[in-house]
């Protein structure tokens, strides 16, 4: 009897797939359940943001940081307006640095609430989706009272903020931690889900020992954030480069253990994740906590009315975003426009390992690899 | 051929033919309003158990109170006024036939259960093996519609389908064997009476021995995975595969997939219950309503025990839907070959040991 001929199978996943968060897409070469290549395709939702940015004065480019990384806004105008204010030399006013930090930690939390329930998703689970999504609309609550927007904020200027917090703020944000970490009756969100996932046998069979990224691999793809973290790299640049006001709180960077499996698999890129946003709760606890200590004052008193870097400087600045590491390349010509701009997107980058990390595994695999990467399309396009 | 086609065959005085041709009508009428009923109603359930674990409030509009409760309708009226859409590519035979052999086999598998001691078309000495045989019939249309909707997706959902289905096929059947051991009888109207003790739940094969009640377990998830619900939902994982085999259906011929999956569960509610649960036997038999005409036949023989202990395992199957992510398809095969095979292997051997310990052979 001869052999069964057999041969790959070419399929498209994507660019309409409910699991490539939004239009990637993925040429998957497979044998059978296993994928042997990955080709990812981008460029669906290119929207020329560096392009733009040429045409724009600094202050009008900060709507667009907005809609590359919508899922981090705050974070994306934060990293823009840091660069800017390094570039044109603007001083920024310390109860502006604390309501900086205050909003860009909430906004990595409710990032990180969406790949709680967009990970649950792609494992199966239903339910962790709606869990995330409550505690998120709290924080989303938080910033539509601030800034009127729940998703788009155009919050962060260059030099101050848009809006000053407004009354109650403060306490409806003690409730949220509250609900969210502080109460120690078991009944608080991160409580909940560890019982509802991280606990699930299912789930941690799923998850660990598979896609596992070393750090080598991670450092020479150029890996970063909770995706670098998570094999076992303590590189967070709110600790080894502070910026802002960073080196003031007492809080820990969250490395990947291997505590189900092997050290950078999916379980630690998970992991990773819910510890980040503990400490993100506690960064933001400190920084409410000081907050009434900090001499207050208008929020736009230091936003320059025009902003002109002198002809020739150049710089490169990065912070931490929920996702890695975004960094900025702003020249100037002396113009009030940036003579180019370019925006080092961490999605991006991070997506770029994702061959390396997935190939060999099964099609149900890529799909949680894909999600523990915890990509934003708006990002990896611009 | 008892029961109902009887009453016709006896009751009008028509030649033997025709009688039984009005008799199979009837009842597959009865069936189908029976399936569409509960289809509506277990759909109506299924949001309402999932918006509670999920801390919401599911479908509250359509409908007479505020729960919602005509939501199902008003989505079915949805999904039969869509467009019926036939992809050029596909094989057009195949694909049409498919939702109607898939559900024809939940059908069938009907037309087996005994919903009180009156209340069944037909009983077969071989009555269990039917019901399983059927049960698993179902898996041809899904790789029919796999196969012919011409998509990669709904193959790979086709093909985990027949994997799948093929594999908990052998632990249901071992676990059978652990109940036929204790019946005696492998027809459903035996099992039940056996179960039917008189002593309430204590009669019931659940409680018989401890290796039964780990055998209910098994079934209960075997059943799971049998009519492809979370966690054992690979054939239309969402996430993975868009909507597996189904992925080119929609309207109507989608309805009936949809259809069929939530008969199915009633089934597996169903088999569980005949064969852990007592089936239509009481919880408790209470004389003094026996007498009374509405309440005694409605708790007597209407059916409401056996679909009281249904409901209770498909709202148990809801309750796993709405908290378990899914197995890979590796470790479904683990979980069926390498776990659950050999415990209800052990279980046999064990229930045989434990009759004849206790002489109960």
């Amino acid at each position: 009897m001869s052999r069964i001929r057999t041969e790959e199978m070419i399929i498209n996943m994507g660019p309409h797939h409910p699991s490539t968060h939004g239009v990637l897409h993925l040429v998957l070469h497979t044998d059978g359940e296993v994928v042997t290549k990955i080709e990812p395709k981008i460029g669906y939702l290119h929207r020329t943001f560096e392009k733009h940015a040429e045409n724009l004065q600094y202050n009008q480019v900060v709507p667009y940081t907005d809609r590359t990384d919508y899922i981090a806004s705050m974070n994306n105008n934060w990293t823009y307006a840091m660069a800017v204010e390094k570039l044109a030399g603007v001083e920024v006013p310390e109860y502006v640095e604390y309501l900086r930090v205050i909003f860009g930690e909430l906004n990595r939390l409710a990032s990180h609430l969406l790949f709680f329930g967009a990970f649950g998703l792609d494992s199966g689970a239903f339910t962790p989706m709606l869990f995330g999504f409550r505690e998120r609309e709290k924080i989303l609550d938080l910033f539509e009272m601030t800034c009127g927007a729940r998703l788009l904020y155009n919050y962060i200027w260059i030099g101050g903020l848009s809006h000053d917090i407004p009354p109650g703020f403060i306490e409806k944000t003690y409730d949220f931690l509250n609900d969210f970490y502080l109460r120690k009756d078991g009944k608080d969100a991160l409580t909940e889900f560890r019982k509802l996932l991280t606990a699930n046998r299912i789930f941690i069979e799923r998850n660990a020992d598979v896609g596992i990224l070393t750090k080598e691999d991670a450092i020479n793809l150029g890996v970063t954030g909770p995706a670098l973290r998570a094999t076992g790299f303590p590189w967070d640049l709110r600790k080894t480069e502070p910026y802002s006001i960073y080196d003031r709180f007492d809080w820990e960077v969250a490395v990947g253990r291997g505590e189900y499996g092997s050290i950078g698999d999916n379980m630690d890129r998970y992991l990773v994740r819910m510890k980040e946003m503990e400490e993100s709760a506690k960064l933001i606890k400190q920084a409410l906590d000081q907050l009434p200590s900090v001499k207050k004052l208008d929020v736009r008193s230091a936003v320059p009315n025009r902003i002109r870097p002198p002809k020739g400087k150049e710089i490169y600045f990065r912070a931490e975003n929920p996702r890695g590491e975004l960094g900025f390349y702003i020249r100037s010509d002396g113009s009030p426009k940036p003579a180019r701009l370019k925006m080092r997107s961490p999605a991006f980058c991070n997506l770029s390992a994702l061959p390396a990390m997935a190939e060999g595994w099964m099609l149900a695999d890529l799909v949680m690899i894909l999600g523990s990467l915890d990509i934003v399309l708006g990002e990896i396009d611009r | 051929m008892q029961g109902i086609i009887s009453l016709f065959e006896s009751g009008l005085g028509l030649p033997e033919l025709w009688a039984f041709v009005i008799g199979v009508v009837v009842f597959s009428l009865l069936i189908f309003l029976f399936i569409a009923l509960f289809v509506i109603v277990a759909v109506w359930l299924e949001r309402k158990v999932s918006a509670v674990i999920q801390d919401r409030w599911g479908p509250m509009r359509a409908g007479l109170t505020i729960q919602g409760e005509l939501q199902t309708i008003a989505d079915t009226v949805k999904l039969l006024m869509k467009e019926d859409i036939i992809p050029k590519p596909v094989d057009k035979l195949l694909f049409i036939l498919a939702p109607f052999i898939v559900f024809t086999a939940t059908f069938m598998v009907f037309a087996g259960i005994p919903l009180g001691p009156n209340a069944y078309s037909g009983t077969f000495d071989l009555g269990l093996f039917y019901l399983i045989a059927i049960s698993s019939l179902g898996v041809i249309g899904i790789v029919m519609a796999g196969w012919a909707s011409n998509n990669k997706w709904s193959l790979y959902g086709a093909m985990r389908s027949v994997a799948q289905i093929v594999s908990y096929e052998i632990p249901i059947a071992l676990i059978l064997i652990a109940v036929v051991m204790y019946s005696g009888s492998f027809s459903v109207k035996e099992i039940i009476a056996t179960q039917d003790t008189g002593y309430g739940i204590f009669g019931w094969f659940l409680f018989r021995n401890p290796f039964m009640f780990v055998a209910a377990i098994l079934f209960l998830i075997a059943g799971t995975a049998e009519n492809n619900r979370t966690p054992f939902d690979l054939p239309e994982s969402e996430s993975e595969l868009i909507a597996g085999f189904h992925t080119e259906y929609t309207g109507m011929r989608f309805a009936f997939f949809f259809l069929a999956e939530y008969a199915n569960m009633f089934v597996v509610g169903v088999l569980l219950a005949i064969l852990f649960l007592g089936g239509y036997a009481p919880i408790w038999h209470v004389a003094a309503l026996a007498d009374i005409p509405v309440l005694g036949w409605f708790f007597g023989s209407s059916g409401f025990w056996i679909i009281l202990k249904a409901m209770l395992v498909v709202i148990i199957q809801m309750w796993f839907r709405w908290t378990f992510p899914r197995l890979r398809v590796d470790q479904l095969m683990y979980t069926a070959w390498k776990v659950l095979i050999p415990f209800t292997m052990a279980i046999i051997v064990l229930n045989g040991i434990w009759m004849k310990l206790f002489n109960l052979i």
